[in-house]
């Protein structure tokens, strides 16, 4: 791990928008480009970084569409930089094939999601979480992702900060999902000084040409990285390929690469879990929430508090890889683990498969457009405790 | 007399992946043949092959890179030239190259074409035309010629095609240009010009597919495609690019038709942002990457 | 103790910047939460504008404002919008050149500035909102005047400080002025109209 380049880094306390403290965040990780396509809510990242990326070296392009975005940032990758996208959901939809790409090339890059109310144009100015399933298997085929939810400004420049370096670390693309309602929220941003901000490297190869292979994976089913113009020859292809690179059109060389891909996100899972939690212990009812439903949810908790239920509160900030073990653990202690979302039940989904039965697991819906009601959320804790 | 006796040094070989051939291309496909003009072309350039990439999307024409002994990326359908947008920004000193074919780049990937020339990307694309789509088993594509047969057009293609030439020039391509798989020559003189040229240059070539294109319409095997192309193929340089449609039967209308000097996008943008550009070396120099890699 | 703001007007007035310059006094110079939201899509471009802001010593979990403690309208439309939801016994602070009130407002406390002719007379109608934060600061004292008048130092342009400066140091004044006469408040007439200079 190395920190922050000073240039790059706006230290100081500020009083911005998640979108803005989003930019920030990608400038204090390290990229300095970026492709994108405007759609609300998530425009101002771009706007802002159009702005602040020239004067570090870098730039911004508008691509004709998310499509070109989501493939732009890989070429930018390869060619030695950080980059990202920025985008919400009918261009999140556009960027599936190439999050796949990504995945397959094991292309470190991030995804920026503001998500807004769906399906299709749906609420362009207005929140959801609706994206979160598309965010781990949007894109045909099997892999692994990892993705974030911020529920603050502050959260949106600590995580994206978090993304880049996860995708480095892992080779991946990685998720941040944020929601109109963070994006737009404007709060106290604290951005730390730049050797405070821990920045993961590029895991470049040692090795000379000739000796390197491209995918030839390191102890943590990592491969190391060499970049066009450095001498490598670099062959990369969406195809099934082996460790060279080279196309394997074979049942092997798909078993090989695919649970690799795989594996190399689950054997880290443990490490990967991030999360909030508030008195678990003794809990009758467990509020399991991300993003911004995680402020209204906590909102109700302290009602539920005042009524003398017992509850506890675990907080998602990383969703994908999905804290399974935790779940598991969780479940047979508690009478029913409470998940509010805003979408009709999706990661709710995953909760319910991890909690195996152990436990009633009530889902809170919501179509999207604003936050629950925290009364919603209250009524759904009071079920659970009788 | 043994086999190794019989081997002679390829000059193109080096700049190919030996471990890679034979190529999947069919006999009497035209891609290959280009692809020997395009390697010629390379080693009389004075560049740096370490700091040449190639950039493919799919289809028959989008396995070049990765026949290719450069910086080979086979990315997804359609959109080798928004990935090779990002690879040459993000590094100007590569030379970039995308090579494909026209189903890939002018049909799913047509916006990007537009859009490329029109911000005169510094890139060369080079458009193996075979007027249909090949990998997937001849189906009709935005370049067929109308009332060919093809296997999605089985009565004959009623929709009229894309003259991709004139589309790239009205976008504001800065250089375009037009040959056949039977011009070898004049192909990789051309292609040694715009490799030296800045800006987006774009050539297309056509090129025989006796698999499906010229079976299905009857114009007979490869060598009969080259007749054909000898025949019908008029040079000329400097053709306004709307008199340079190809039609069924007609005259195939080739040459260098556009040479134009306009700023590329990069270029452009410093002149634009002036003061607000500074200039910054790369974050990660070696030396910090290669300590950290496994440590941390 | 937690308080809900919402400045609301039309387009151009700087409802954003004056919910920001306020926002930012909280949460950086006080060092108190802040959370600011705002309206967007086509309804808040050249029809009424609005912005939220909640200033509370505990974090914010709920983001949005339902029903404001204080509540500044600049335009007859935004008056009609909000001051509907607006907390029964809250301030209502108005553009009094601008609206009209009517038996809505009724249970509230109304102080009533007419902000456009003040800033008029500065020399630029601008600086309305900035007039505005300085009165919200010197009737309601949900924000310290120090800190906001930092806030308004930091947000706005080195060429327009001074002018700006000014602006908020006369909201001020005259909220001050005003105070000492206690609220306006509307009983059972249908109509009130604010008197202007004191």
């Amino acid at each position: 791990m190395t920190h922050a380049d000073p240039r790059c880094v706006l230290t100081g306390t500020h009083f911005i928008n998640g979108d803005a403290a989003c930019c920030e965040g990608a400038l204090a990780a390290g990229a300095r480009f970026a492709a994108g396509y405007p759609i609300t809510p998530s425009t101002e990242i771009v706007e802002r970084f159009a702005a602040r990326a020239p004067e570090v070296g870098g730039l911004f392009i508008q691509m004709e569409d998310e499509i070109a975005s989501s493939i732009a940032i890989q070429g930018m990758v390869w060619a030695g930089q950080k980059a990202f996208t920025v985008t919400s959901g009918p261009g999140f939809s556009l960027m599936m094939e190439h999050i796949g790409f990504a995945a397959m090339t094991e292309t470190p890059v991030v995804f920026v999601d503001v998500q807004r109310g769906g399906p299709s144009t749906g609420l362009p100015t207005l929140p959801s979480q609706g994206d979160m399933m598309q965010a781990r298997f949007g894109s045909h085929g099997d892999y692994a992702i990892i993705a974030l939810s911020p529920n603050s400004p502050q959260e949106c420049f600590d995580l994206t900060v978090k993304a880049f370096n996860l995708a480095e670390e892992f080779r991946v693309p990685v998720m941040l999902m944020m929601d109109e309602c963070v994006g737009h929220m404007t709060e106290r941003v604290v951005i730390p000084p730049a050797e405070q901000i821990p920045v993961y490297p590029r895991r470049h190869t040692k090795k000379p040409p000739g000796e390197f292979r491209l995918f030839e994976p390191g102890e943590d089913l990592v491969p190391d990285m060499a970049h066009a113009g450095e001498g490598y020859k670099v062959y990369v292809t969406g195809l099934t390929h082996d460790e060279r690179g080279y196309p394997s059109l074979s049942p092997a060389a798909q078993k090989k690469l695919v649970f690799r891909l795989f594996e190399k996100i689950r054997r880290a899972a443990d490490r990967l879990v991030m999360v909030e939690s508030d008195q678990l212990e003794g809990a009758e009812v467990v509020v399991v929430s991300y993003g911004i439903t995680s402020r209204v949810a906590l909102r109700a908790v302290q009602m539920a508090r005042a009524k003398g239920i017992r509850v506890g509160t675990l907080r998602l900030i990383c969703v994908w890889p999905f804290p399974e073990k935790l779940i598991r653990e969780l479940a047979p202690k508690v009478k029913a683990l409470v998940m509010p979302e805003l979408n009709m039940g999706q990661v709710v989904l995953e909760l319910e498969r991890c909690a195996g039965g152990q436990c009633r697991v009530i889902s809170v819906p919501h179509a999207g457009g604003t936050v629950h009601d925290p009364a919603e959320i209250l009524a759904a804790i009071e079920r659970g405790a009788q | 007399m043994s086999t190794t006796d019989l081997q002679v040094h390829n000059p193109v070989e080096d700049l190919l992946r030996q471990d890679r051939i034979p190529t999947i291309w069919c006999p009497g496909c035209g891609i290959g043949t280009t692809v020997n003009s395009f390697a010629h072309a390379l080693l009389k350039q004075d560049i740096d092959l370490n700091k040449t990439a190639i950039v493919s999307g799919i289809g028959c024409s989008g396995r070049v890179s990765g026949y290719m002994n450069l910086d080979s990326f086979h990315t997804t359908h359609g959109r080798a030239i928004p990935f090779a947008t990002g690879l040459k920004l993000a590094n100007p000193e590569l030379n970039v190259i995308v090579y494909s074919g026209d189903g890939d780049l002018a049909a799913i990937g047509g916006n990007h074409l537009i859009h490329a020339a029109r911000r005169n990307i510094d890139i060369l694309v080079v458009c193996i035309n075979n007027m249909i789509y090949a990998m997937t088993g001849g189906q009709a594509a935005a370049t067929t010629p109308s009332g060919s047969l093809s296997t999605t057009s089985p009565y004959g293609s009623y929709e009229p095609e894309l003259n991709l030439v004139q589309l790239v020039d009205a976008a504001g391509a800065s250089f375009v240009a037009r040959w056949t798989a039977y011009h070898v020559m004049q192909l990789e003189r051309t292609l040694e010009k715009a490799l030296k040229k800045k800006g987006f240059r774009f050539i297309e070539v056509l090129s025989p597919c006796p698999t499906y294109y010229q079976r299905k319409n009857n114009m007979g095997d490869a060598l009969q495609a080259m007749l054909d192309y000898k025949k019908r193929s008029k040079i000329k340089h400097g053709c306004p690019t709307w008199e340079t449609a190809i039609v069924p039967g007609g005259d195939i209308i080739v040459g260098e038709f556009v040479d134009r000097e306009r700023e590329d996008y990069l270029t452009r943008m410093r002149k634009q942002l002036g003061p607000h550009y500074s200039e910054f070396p790369p974050q990660w120099d070696e030396q910090e990457s290669m300590g950290c890699s496994k440590e941390c | 103790m937690l308080t809900e703001i919402r400045i609301a007007g039309f387009g151009g007035q700087g409802v954003i910047l004056a919910t920001h310059i306020l926002g930012r006094a909280a949460s950086v110079h006080e060092g108190r939460f802040a959370t600011m939201t705002q309206s967007y899509g086509p309804e808040a471009r050249g029809g009424a504008a609005s912005a939220s802001l909640i200033v509370s010593d505990e974090p914010i979990l709920f983001p949005y404002v339902t029903h404001p403690d204080i509540l500044v309208v600049m335009s007859q439309e935004a008056y009609t919008r909000f001051t509907p939801e607006a907390r029964p016994g809250g301030f209502l602070l108005v553009e009094e050149d601008l609206v009209r009130l009517d038996r809505k407002a009724q249970g509230l406390r109304i102080y009533g500035i007419p902000a456009t002719r003040f800033a008029e007379e500065l020399g630029k109608k601008m600086v309305l909102n900035v007039i505005m934060t300085g009165f919200l600061c010197a009737i309601t004292g949900a924000i310290s005047i120090e800190a906001a008048r930092r806030s308004v130092a930091d947000s706005v342009p080195a060429r327009f400080r001074d002018l700006n400066l000014q602006a908020f140091d006369k909201g001020v004044q005259y909220g001050q002025e005003l105070l000492v006469r206690g609220p306006q408040v509307l009983e059972n007439s249908e109509e009130l109209v604010l008197e202007g200079d004191v």
